[in-house]
């Protein structure tokens, strides 16, 4: 355990803390709504932040967080209002999000898409010591919101139309759902970049789901997943120089893949209960019927 | 049974894209009313439904749900709501329960479910027979089950008025007589009922009136079709005979 005598590597393991709860605690809504690759679009988004930080020597966590919300929050307009098309201006959205943020680190005074690297797949171990109190404050904003509202959340994310006939402020609660995404997505993009943020939002909860019956078992086993695979990651990285934030990917995928495998006899044996406990004269299994013939007469 | 409406339509338009989808709709549902919305695929019933419910939003018209013009209307927890659907399921496993209990949330305050919530959800799912199946996912659930938990999710709030999309829809026929005498039961507790019907099937001696649409019109406001089959299909044109409802002659085109 040397490896925590580092300050660098104390702040790095926090970072990858927070991340791995946050990301599959806003991701889990996203996966339930099917906007599972939401988190990708806003990582897009989030690199014009990253290069006006650059250009206005800002920093570009908190402008990264600033036009990420900004373009969440114009993702749920045009989901609202621009019904036909609307993939293709979320197209547009994306690309020009990533185009801006070359763009603008290149207009920045001694910029280069070198300075982007570090934010498109992450740089765990320059984690600075104002980047950790950014991450503490974003993070405990997705806490609060992904486990505070978690009724109101998992009820418009099952079904939007009956969730406004129950009085929820639909719109304001897909607009925060939007926001907390985005906050999320510029909190891992220190740990694994923007690249490939949207892979710890979703990876986890699809390996959860291999397991679990209800919604917050789901929840709870994705942020473990998540928590377990970040530390590995990090862990890992220290020990054999690879990227911390690719690690961390192939370790949720990893994660996955065994979770899935696991579930196959898991869920024979579920099955097997559930059709112990079915009524005798309804068995699991087709049966089909004795010929008719033990008295002869109806021989065919 | 007094006469208090507690849906009222008045000359609705509403349009989906630039297409007239309801051209002028009149329709009451009094307390305790159970009402029956028939008519073809495209006639109008299910944008009706959902225009009540604001999900459509109406280019010429009013509607008032217990006297409350919609727009004002804040009281949800009266309303049960039964969307048009096949499945209950979404993303991400949930169980019957998890599913139900965001009926209640129209009567927890901040979201927080209390005892008596808890006891409501489990109440919603005896009434239609799935209180067994309280802690499974719904993924393990057939059609007919899935719209069990749909219906006891809008029961959940304990309704005054139900508003139901095609609730027989995709349903077997074991399912069917499950929601049959839970509807059976609410009407009896006084609760109104307003349901979108393919046919009107073994729901028939519960309807007090039908309301036939064609193309966004209606064709039919009265005493339902007794006979099953030919004569509860719309399109079948001949005059019912029922009161003067003079406001609707002109909408008889």
């Amino acid at each position: 355990m040397d490896f925590l005598d580092y300050a660098f590597m104390q702040r790095a393991l926090l970072a990858a803390v927070l991340v791995g709860v946050t990301a599959p605690a806003i991701g889990i809504y996203l996966v339930q709504r099917r906007q599972a690759l939401m988190g990708d679009g806003i990582g897009h988004v989030a690199m014009t932040g990253v290069g006006l930080g650059f250009l206005l020597s800002a920093s570009p966590v908190w402008m990264a967080t600033l036009t990420s919300v900004l373009g969440a929050v114009l993702m749920e307009l045009i989901r609202w209002y621009g019904r036909t098309r609307g993939d293709i201006a979320l197209a547009m959205l994306f690309y020009g999000g990533m185009a801006g943020g070359v763009m603008f680190i290149n207009l920045a005074p001694g910029g280069s898409n070198a300075n982007l690297t570090s934010y498109l797949f992450g740089s765990l171990s320059t984690v600075s010591p104002s980047d950790v109190t950014a991450i503490c404050l974003l993070a405990a904003f997705v806490v609060l919101v992904t486990l505070g509202l978690r009724r109101q959340l998992f009820a418009v994310s099952q079904d939007e139309e009956f969730a406004r006939v129950t009085g929820l402020p639909v719109r304001a609660l897909n607009l925060l759902t939007a926001v907390t995404a985005a906050v999320t997505v510029t909190v891992a993009m220190r740990v694994v970049g923007l690249l490939l943020v949207s892979a710890l939002m979703v990876v986890p909860v699809a390996a959860a789901q291999q397991l679990s019956r209800s919604f917050a078992a789901t929840f709870a086993i994705a942020v473990a997943i998540g928590v377990s695979v970040t530390i590995g990651g990090t862990v890992t990285s220290y020990y054999q120089d690879v990227p911390p934030g690719a690690t961390i990917v192939l370790l949720t995928i990893a994660a996955f893949v065994l979770l899935t495998a696991l579930a196959a006899p898991l869920s024979r044996r579920r099955a097997r209960a559930a059709a112990a406990t079915l009524p005798a004269e309804d068995p699991a299994e087709c049966v089909v019927p004795a010929a008719r013939e033990p008295d002869g007469k109806v021989g065919v | 049974m007094t006469s208090e409406p507690v849906i009222s339509l008045r000359g609705v338009h509403a349009e989906l894209g630039s297409r007239p989808v309801l051209r002028g709709i009149d329709l009451t549902v009094t307390r305790g009313e159970v009402v029956a919305l028939l008519g073809a695929n495209g006639s109008g019933k299910s944008t009706a439904i959902r225009s009540i419910i604001g999900q459509v939003p109406l280019s010429a018209g009013e509607i008032e749900l217990f006297g409350t013009p919609r727009r004002q209307f804040r009281n949800w927890a009266r309303v049960g709501y039964v969307p048009q659907r096949t499945t209950a399921a979404g993303g991400v496993p949930a169980t019957v329960t998890e599913i139900v209990s965001s009926g209640r949330l129209s009567r927890a305050r901040f979201g927080v479910l209390r005892k008596a919530d808890h006891a409501a959800v489990h109440r919603a799912l005896e009434l239609v027979g799935m209180a067994d199946r309280a802690k499974d996912s719904v993924n393990a659930l057939s059609g007919g089950q899935h719209q069990r938990v749909l219906i006891a999710r809008a029961l959940a709030a304990e309704p005054e008025l139900l508003i139901m999309d095609e609730p027989m829809a995709g349903v077997d026929l074991a399912s069917q007589e499950v929601l049959a005498r839970t509807l059976r039961e609410q009407v009896a507790q006084g609760v109104s009922v307003l349901l979108v019907l393919h046919e009107l099937g073994p729901l028939e001696p519960l309807i007090d009136r039908a309301v036939v649409l064609r193309d966004g019109c209606v064709l039919h406001d009265g005493p339902p079709p007794r006979a099953v089959g030919q004569h509860a299909l719309p399109g079948h044109d001949h005059v019912h005979p029922h009161e003067p409802t003079p406001a609707r002659t002109g909408l008889l085109s």
